[in-house]
């Protein structure tokens, strides 16, 4: 995906220290020296074409409730099937299927442990398939963004 | 953790800022609060860590990064804080977590997401954490990603029934 060069600074340039200030798009287009406009209106485009998933915050893992990263086994002609019932849940935000013997990944999120332990309950049991839990113990990497 | 209106706020910004001059006065308006809380509070919840940063969140695969190997890691248990924090900080590592070993199923305790635009370049990350890691490491596999099943934002839910510590 072809990008322009204030497209590739925006992006580039501000993943992290979005101005807590009345007018932040302003304060990046100061920056940037182009209109308040103009930063709008390529974060549009930019959000339209998917190449930006939002503008916003990213929360830190285990700050808004429980939450755990989750593998689960299952066979390639039930794959379809059992990862619908997975996505289904509203407390499942990310779903993945990986090569591997666990080859269903997704991450489970819920207000407080038993609501954790209440959305995996339902999974096994409305899919027969065990869970295996893998909950975050330590986050070595403050998440600065990515670079172009 | 966070009070009631720091989680009003995470929920209405969930999906993003508005693109408007006053992104905070919009959201303020919404929960019937004054634009200056608004601002304090996001200040607050990125003092405490409870937002790590606020900016533009690109999609890695519409940038063209459409490869995703999750590598694991099975690292000497004395070890695995160092080595974690040497892993972390690599620049084409997006998260690094320590995560629990589960007897007979699973023997990896690190975990580093790597993202490229091929297998191989994804590859060649791999065997540059392999370096770092050394003799602390005593097995590692990488788990590629080959469909995206769901991936939205953390989507808050129950509300009125959550605890909050105000």
């Amino acid at each position: 995906m072809d990008l322009t060069t204030l497209e590739k600074d925006l992006v580039n340039g501000w993943q992290k220290g979005f101005p807590l200030v009345a007018r932040p798009y302003a304060r990046i287009a100061d920056a940037l020296g182009i209109s308040e406009e103009r930063v709008l209106e390529i974060l549009a485009g930019l959000e339209a074409r998917g190449i930006l998933s939002r503008v916003g915050a990213i929360v830190a893992p285990n700050t808004l409730g429980a939450s755990s990263l989750v593998a689960m086994r299952v066979a390639r002609d039930q794959l379809d099937e059992v990862a619908a019932i997975v996505s289904s849940e509203p407390g499942v935000n990310h779903n993945y299927e990986r090569e591997d013997n666990f080859n269903l990944w997704f991450v489970v999120t819920a207000p407080d442990a038993d609501g954790l332990d209440a959305t995996l309950a339902r999974i096994e049991a409305r899919t027969g398939h065990a869970t295996l839990r893998l909950p975050l113990q330590k986050a070595y990497h403050i998440d600065l963004g990515f670079a172009l | 953790m966070i009070d009631r209106t720091e989680r009003a706020i995470i929920a209405e910004t969930q999906s993003g800022l508005p693109l408007v001059a006053r992104p905070y006065q919009a959201i303020a308006e919404k929960l019937g609060l004054p634009a200056t809380l608004v601002e304090q509070k996001i200040k607050a919840m990125l003092e405490r860590g409870v937002i790590r940063r606020i900016g533009a969140v690109p999609d890695h695969y519409r940038l063209g990064y459409t490869v995703n190997g999750m590598s694991v890691w099975d690292v000497e248990d004395g070890l695995v804080d160092e080595m974690g924090e040497l892993v972390g900080a690599l620049d084409y590592v997006t998260h690094c977590y320590r995560r629990p070993r589960r007897a007979r199923l699973w023997p990896y305790n690190l975990f580093a997401m790597i993202h490229g635009r091929t297998n191989e370049e994804v590859e060649d990350k791999v065997d540059a954490i392999a370096k770092i890691l050394g003799p602390a490491q005593h097995g590692h596999d990488v788990l590629y990603s080959k469909r995206i099943l769901k991936k939205t934002g953390i989507r808050l839910q129950n509300q009125d029934k959550q605890s909050c510590s105000d």
